[in-house]
């Protein structure tokens, strides 16, 4: 996964399908790249994803729920229209700031 | 109302299927020559309710999942999603946005609202122990 750290701030680009089938190995890969508790923020590229469904949300909302534990933020950017589409039918931009 | 096409796929329930699956619909879909944004509908759809089927029906075991799509002369596209896994006790419940009978894993109750979002029609049929039917409708074009 294409990542950047800067100080408190990770940002990932995420790309491909985020379905129940790659669920895991992407949730691990965001777990690894926010284990430092010295990162409060994740910002979510999604503008090289061409799918998710709801198990997406699952994931994302999985993130945000460590990050906010530990005070900080879960952000998104880029996402296209079936994915936005998820995004505000779940209710998660209540909760999590697209950028 | 008449049939013009109808297909039908088995698969065995690991989740490598789920993106065959919507693909595939959504292939089956195009000769109607939808816009992508239907066709993403589809896609999202099928994905839910074929994850439903390998995650709810059968897993952790195997089984086989039946996916059926039909087109109509109306320019109504009709798609069925089969196991024969354990069944829903209480389908309204589970229809419910937010309710999942898996939340450890971090699953988010919200396909069978996404399903009914993006679909026209939703319906679902289910026997506790024999397995669960989704039926899905959507208009590609005026009939
Ligand atoms: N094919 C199925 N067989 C058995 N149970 C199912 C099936 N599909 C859905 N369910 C039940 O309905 C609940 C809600 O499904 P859904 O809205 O897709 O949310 P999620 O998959 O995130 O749990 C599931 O948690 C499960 O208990
Ligand atoms: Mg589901």
């Amino acid at each position: 996964m294409e990542h950047v750290r800067r100080r408190d701030t990770m940002t990932v680009r995420l790309t491909g399908e985020l379905d129940h089938c790659s669920a895991q190995s992407v949730r691990r890969e965001l777990d690894g790249l926010i284990a430092d508790p010295g990162i409060k923020k994740l910002v979510l590229d999604m503008g090289g994803m061409s799918f998710m469904d709801s198990s997406g949300i699952g994931v994302i909302l999985g993130r945000y729920r460590e990050l906010h534990g530990r005070g900080g933020a879960l952000y998104v950017k880029n996402m296209n229209s079936q994915v936005e589409k998820i995004f505000l039918l779940s209710g998660m931009d209540q909760i999590i700031q697209i950028i | 109302m008449q049939v013009v096409n109808h297909m039908k796929l088995e698969f065995l329930s690991v989740p490598e299927n789920e993106g065959f699956a919507r693909v595939a619909v959504s292939a089956f879909a195009v000769q109607l020559d939808p816009t992508l944004d239907v066709l993403a509908d589809i896609k999202t759809a099928v994905s839910e309710a074929v994850t439903n089927a390998i995650v709810h029906g059968y897993g952790p075991a195997l089984g086989t999942v039946a996916v059926e799509a039909a087109l109509r002369s109306d320019g109504v596209l009709q798609i069925s999603v089969s196991d024969q896994g354990r069944g829903i006790p209480d389908i309204a419940q589970a229809m419910q946005p937010f309710f999942t009978t898996q939340p450890e894993k971090e699953r988010s109750g919200m396909g069978f609202s996404v399903m009914q979002t993006f679909m026209d029609r939703v319906s679902v049929e289910s026997v506790l122990g024999e397995g669960t039917t989704v039926r899905m409708e959507k208009r590609l074009r005026e009939g």
